[in-house]
């Protein structure tokens, strides 16, 4: 065989998946756009606020408390003991540069601060992309994380979630619903497994 | 105990296994936690016996998961977790599917988005890897599992690597990856607490989302104990995991790579997307400066909005949770490292030619199938000696190998409720069924059994010779293999074994007490 004959594992594959193709059309289903129900009615936007954090909590996150005054007193409030504290938002100014910071050097923040791209209602999610992280790894590397979210940016459900322009426009983008959490041990539930140990949720406009 | 609105809830398999100490945490109203694939009551063993080992693999000869499974039986405190706590994420499931009125529709369209995507997979797959190379993705085709374990290797070489962080993959489990590379001097750190489990106990995942489902918290202290250290004595769950958490960070920090496996890859922007609970698939592909992701070329789907559709349905099929912790959408690699992808076949495009079997490709791994089987929650995961367990192994795993898992189609009930709760429609149980006839048509038993089967077939066709032949052995149980006594339909939930041979046969007692005309009873002419 000459070296022009050799096919490329690409062109196999795709010679096979050719060779092979299931018989019958299969054309593309139409997609509805489904209403998430609250109540027994769709979710309206007075809604998103409350079933976004009832869902956050059934999955292990945390609502800030409403009453919270300014961002550093909120953050010596839930995190007393505290030690580094990493943030991404103007509201507040952290212990360190994350933008100067290799992924290794987060390993020691205490707590990190970031803005939400956006949430869903639905499940309680909040959307992260490098634009709010700088360096992703802090999102998994910090003991903590505190989001703060403008109630206008949360959509009613996944479906809606997945028209947003994040995904086409962010090389990283990763949904957090609650903490890094485990149950591969008898199935008790265990938050923190290898990312942060708690998530909590602030509901602040963005500046 | 009951919940008023729902009678049914907390109606045990095993009662016995109920406690009333909950390590379970609470939410910030007091409500107890079960998202993840966290329980939703306590459960715990009564008492320690050792863990039960899954099926005993000979090269490529027939697996006996009768065997295995009977073994699993007998260690009835790992059983009847077993049992519970996939009963448990079966009924987690159905609580999340009676909320979403639209359930039905959303599996239809499920099914109907794979098998366009399978049917058009050729131009899908070249789609991606265009959108991935726009995006500076490097991208790999492995025909086979050999090939994506060189090319992974051959990465990790170019860039110097020595330590490889990886999170869990079924598709490289498939490939022997973490055997493969054993022998290169790089070292794989698995970070799904599970699947870290495993690797250090050096066994399989025994199920594709919960990989040490089969162990109990005493087993995780002694492989702990063994491997990292740990106090044996102290098996409590929240210990084990910190010092896990401990020992593996600093492995994390130092990684020179990191690889993840694929739930979906989006064909409209070459994304990879990654579900976890952890964190880990996040930790391995943003912490070391090169990441890779091994994705089966099934795992395709065409647009960002159609993971409105599979993200709404996997996790709830699998656990009964709404959303995974994380849902990760890997595009392109962060300024200065590099981000490759390789697309593995492995039998997948020439299973796209099976007529019958097809649309087992529709599957996205979420072990809905698992925890609804009766012999699967019974027989644990490993007791399959195959990559894939369950329902889902039964049709998939012949396909890797037609005689080494030509008994795996005969342990199912043909129930039907693998199909019943499938997110994608795959008829698992007529699958299950038409591989039986297959493997009997294509004569893909094993030569051994074969062999057996014809010559019992002509001794059960020759009534006088059968007569002889019981007389020269005392017993039918020492002519007929023990495949025909012990038919693996049936075989899968008993510890029967049959009866002590009798000392006389039948017909010689009825000769004895009942003299009658004397009868050739060599002859095949003679009448019974």
């Amino acid at each position: 065989m000459s070296a022009d004959d050799v096919v490329s594992p690409r062109d196999t594959i795709l010679a096979r998946i050719r060779a092979n193709r299931p018989a019958g059309e299969h054309p593309r289903p139409d997609v509805p756009r489904f209403p998430v129900l609250h109540a027994g009615r769709p979710l309206e936007p007075d809604d998103y606020v409350g079933v976004f954090e009832t869902n956050l909590k059934a999955m292990g996150g945390k609502p800030a408390p409403e009453d919270a005054d300014d961002l550093a007193a909120l953050v010596r409030r839930l995190f007393p003991k505290a030690g580094v504290v990493a943030s991404r938002v103007p509201e507040l100014a952290g212990d360190i540069d994350v933008a100067a910071c290799r992924p290794q050097d987060l390993a020691g923040v205490d707590v990190a601060v970031v803005r939400a791209a956006f949430a869903i209602a639905e499940t309680g999610s909040i959307l992260l992309s490098e634009a709010e992280l700088g360096v992703n790894a802090l999102a998994y590397l910090a003991q903590h994380l505190l989001v703060l979210l403008d109630p206008a940016d949360i959509v009613a459900s996944t479906q809606d979630a997945y028209h947003r322009p994040e995904f086409k426009e962010r090389r990283y983008a990763a949904f957090h619903t609650g903490p890094s959490a485990t149950a591969d041990i008898e199935g008790v539930l265990i938050h923190g497994a290898q990312g942060v140990r708690s998530l909590t949720v602030a509901m602040r406009p963005r500046a | 105990m009951s919940h008023p609105q729902e009678p049914d809830r907390h109606r045990m398999i095993h009662p016995d296994l109920a406690v009333s100490d909950d390590e379970a945490p609470r939410s910030p109203d007091g409500h107890r936690l079960e998202h993840g694939a966290g329980t939703s009551r306590p459960l715990r063993p009564r008492s320690h016996e050792p863990q039960p080992r899954g099926a005993r693999v000979h090269g490529h000869r027939p697996i006996d998961q009768n065997e295995a499974a009977a073994r699993f039986i007998a260690a009835p405190e790992h059983e009847q977790m077993h049992d519970e706590r996939l009963w448990d994420l079966r009924q987690k499931r159905d609580r999340q599917m009676r909320a979403i009125p639209e359930w039905e529709e959303l599996r239809e369209i499920a099914s109907r988005i794979k098998q366009h995507t399978l049917s058009h997979l050729d131009t899908y797959l070249e789609q991606f890897e265009a959108a991935a190379k726009a995006n500076g993705v490097h991208v790999h085709w492995a025909e086979d599992g050999a090939a994506h374990n060189r090319i992974v290797h051959a990465i990790l070489r170019d860039h110097g690597a020595r330590r490889l962080i990886k999170s869990k993959s079924m598709l490289t489990e498939e490939c022997g990856f973490r055997h493969y590379m054993a022998a290169s001097g790089i070292e794989v750190i698995e970070t799904d607490l599970g699947e870290r489990i495993q690797q250090l106990d050096d066994e399989d995942p025994s199920h594709i989302v919960v990989p040490a489902v089969h162990k109990l918290r005493a087993d995780v202290a002694d492989v702990f104990a063994r491997k990292l250290g740990t106090d044996p004595d102290n098996d409590d769950v929240h210990y084990l995991a910190e010092r896990q958490r401990e020992a593996t960070r600093p492995l994390i920090l130092e990684a020179d790579a990191g690889l993840t496996g694929g739930n979906f890859a989006v064909a409209e922007t070459g994304s990879i997307v990654v579900c976890t609970n952890e964190g880990n698939a996040d930790l391995s592909g943003n912490v070391p400066k090169l990441q890779i992701h091994s994705v089966g070329i099934e795992k395709i789907i065409p647009q960002v909005a159609d993971l409105g559709i599979f993200v709404r349905l996997l996790s709830r099929s699998a656990l009964g949770s709404p959303m995974t912790q994380y849902t990760s959408h890997f595009r392109g690699p962060r300024p200065g490292t590099e981000m490759h992808v390789v697309l593995v076949d492995n039998g997948r495009a020439a299973r796209l030619g099976m007529e019958e079997f097809w649309t087992s490709l529709k599957c996205i791994r979420c072990g809905a199938c698992m925890n609804t089987c009766p012999v699967y929650r019974r027989s644990g995961g490993l007791s399959y000696g195959a990559t894939y367990s369950g329902p889902i192994g039964l049709i998939l795993d012949p396909t890797f190998d037609k005689r080494k898992y030509s008994t795996l189609p005969f342990s199912s009930t043909l129930n039907g409720s693998c199909s019943n709760v499938c997110p994608v429609k795959i008829n698992i149980h007529e699958q299950i069924f038409a591989w039986r006839k297959v493997l009997a048509e294509a004569r893909e038993l094993p030569l051994v059994k074969r062999a057996m089967m014809s010559a019992a077939g002509k001794v059960l066709s020759h009534p006088a010779l059968y007569r002889t032949a019981i007389r020269t052995a005392d017993s039918a149980l020492k002519v007929l293999p023990r495949f025909v006594v012990y038919n693996p339909l049936n075989t899968w939930t008993q510890g029967r074994e049959m009866p002590p041979v009798p000392k006389s046969t039948f017909h010689d007692w009825y000769a004895a007490n009942h003299p009658a005309p004397a009868e050739d009873p060599t002859s095949p002419e003679a009448k019974p």
